[in-house]
């Protein structure tokens, strides 16, 4: 479970956001702007925040102003927007940078189809091939919650489609925590198990009964 | 011609050498916990690091003098402290090289350290490396082709520098006689295949210093757009 209350002045607002989020996909939907990636980055450590409380699980990660745990011990995978894959390094090399263990990393390269792709580099890959790269990279470091800046963004629809699917079945396989910041609302549509609504610089949340299914083609 | 004596040879390369060495690591360091954070003052302290480049040789030669001469600041400390004294020695052709040539590593380092996605690195954090193993593992080898071309330009530069060190070491045959000091003072003393003589060795290495670097660079440019 993730407890977040975050305080955060920004250039042109107040970001002061309170929410939780369980083992579900909980969508963080918003204009552009609105605060959603200092979220993100503030629930990673990457940001410094005013004020408020974060918590995963069991630890206390931010109170009272202060990191009380550094980013590399948060156990926070993160799947930036436009990759943030490392250039000089082969898939495998990006993949293997952070896993936990090879076997697991190695069941996540057969699910989301990069077996092929392992020697090649970033450069040499489709949007789509980057996009499940970085996610297994995310993934095989075990993490106990799961950010993903708009991760579909700059896919194609078809290919859209196909991360949708695989983002689903790898939720349904590995239980964590996810939030995904989009703009899209039909990602809101087939993704969520909850939507954190970006008003002013304050969340409103709304769960959802039913999520529209989409035929598994995997 | 007359019989070369080649002790400005292997100074210019000594000085320039360990110049490079210290402005490679000052200008490494300094660029990367500088170049991509904002803060009150930064333009200033940037400024203050640039400044050689476009200040005259003898400008900055009086400041260093102000500093390590035998009455300067740090000049009189060395000497009271450790009866040391860096002006007309070799030491004062280092410190020459390194003020002048700083700038020139700085400015690449800088460059370099921001022409990637400050993402990449964070990606690296989150995955549970500390900072220095993200500094080795990726920002490191990102910027290496800028910082490489940083360390040619400052290597060259330092190998050049005159103004300064003229002022600082003094023209001291076989004790402060780098090759732009021996040029001159063969010049002045009508010694011109002397002077001859050290102009091919600069322009030599200076001209296979930039052409391996423009090799080094379009073959590093090939290997990554393959």
């Amino acid at each position: 479970m993730l407890t977040v209350h975050m305080e955060k002045q920004l250039s042109h607002f107040t970001l002061d956001v309170k929410f939780n989020v369980g083992r579900e996909i909980a969508v963080l939907f918003g204009p552009s702007g609105s605060g959603k990636t200092t979220i993100l980055n503030g629930i990673a450590g990457l940001t410094k925040i005013n004020d408020g409380e974060i918590r995963l699980n069991e630890r206390v990660l931010f109170r009272e102003g202060k990191s009380l745990v550094p980013v590399q011990e948060r156990k926070v995978g993160y799947l930036f927007q436009d990759y943030a894959l490392f250039p000089h390094k082969t898939v495998w090399e990006n993949i293997e940078y952070g896993m936990k263990q090879e076997s697991f990393a190695k069941k996540l390269i057969d699910k989301l189809q990069v077996g092929h792709l392992l020697t090649q580099y970033p450069h040499e890959i489709s949007g789509g091939e980057k996009q499940r790269t970085a996610l297994i990279r995310a993934i095989a470091t075990e993490p106990e919650l799961l950010l993903l800046d708009e991760p579909f963004s700059a896919l194609d629809e078809k290919t859209k489609n196909n991360s949708y699917e695989q983002l689903l079945a790898v939720h349904q396989e590995w239980h964590i925590p996810i939030i995904l910041v989009t703009h899209n609302k039909s990602e809101v549509e087939l993704l969520a198990d909850k939507v954190l609504y970006m008003k002013n610089g304050k969340i409103m949340e709304e769960k959802l009964q039913e999520k529209e299914k989409i035929s598994l083609k995997m | 011609m007359e019989h070369i004596n080649f002790f400005p040879l292997w100074l210019s390369l000594k000085t320039a050498g360990i110049s490079t060495v210290v402005v490679f690591l000052s200008g490494v360091f300094l660029a990367y916990i500088i170049a991509r954070k904002v803060f009150v003052g930064k333009s200033v302290v940037e400024a203050i690091f640039l400044l050689p480049l476009v200040l005259p040789p003898t400008v900055v030669g009086f400041g260093l003098l102000y500093l390590f001469g035998k009455n300067g600041i740090i000049g009189k400390l060395l000497m009271d402290l450790f009866d040391f004294q860096i002006v007309f020695t070799w030491y004062g052709a280092v410190i020459a090289s390194i003020v002048v040539s700083f700038p020139l590593m700085y400015q690449s380092a800088s460059a370099a350290f921001q022409q990637y996605d400050k993402n990449i690195e964070n990606a690296a954090l989150t995955m549970g490396k500390s900072r220095w193993k993200v500094f080795w593992t990726i920002s490191f080898p990102l910027a290496w082709p800028g910082l490489l071309a940083g360390l040619v330009l400052a290597f060259a530069r330092g190998l050049g520098e005159f103004g300064a060190t003229l002022m600082l070491a003094g023209y001291i045959p076989n004790a402060t006689d780098t090759i732009p000091l021996a040029i001159y003072f063969a010049v002045e003393s009508g010694k011109m295949d002397v002077a001859k003589f050290w102009v091919m060795i600069i322009v030599a290495l200076g001209f296979f210093a930039i052409l391996w670097l423009n090799w080094w660079s379009a073959r590093n440019m090939m290997k990554h757009s393959r």
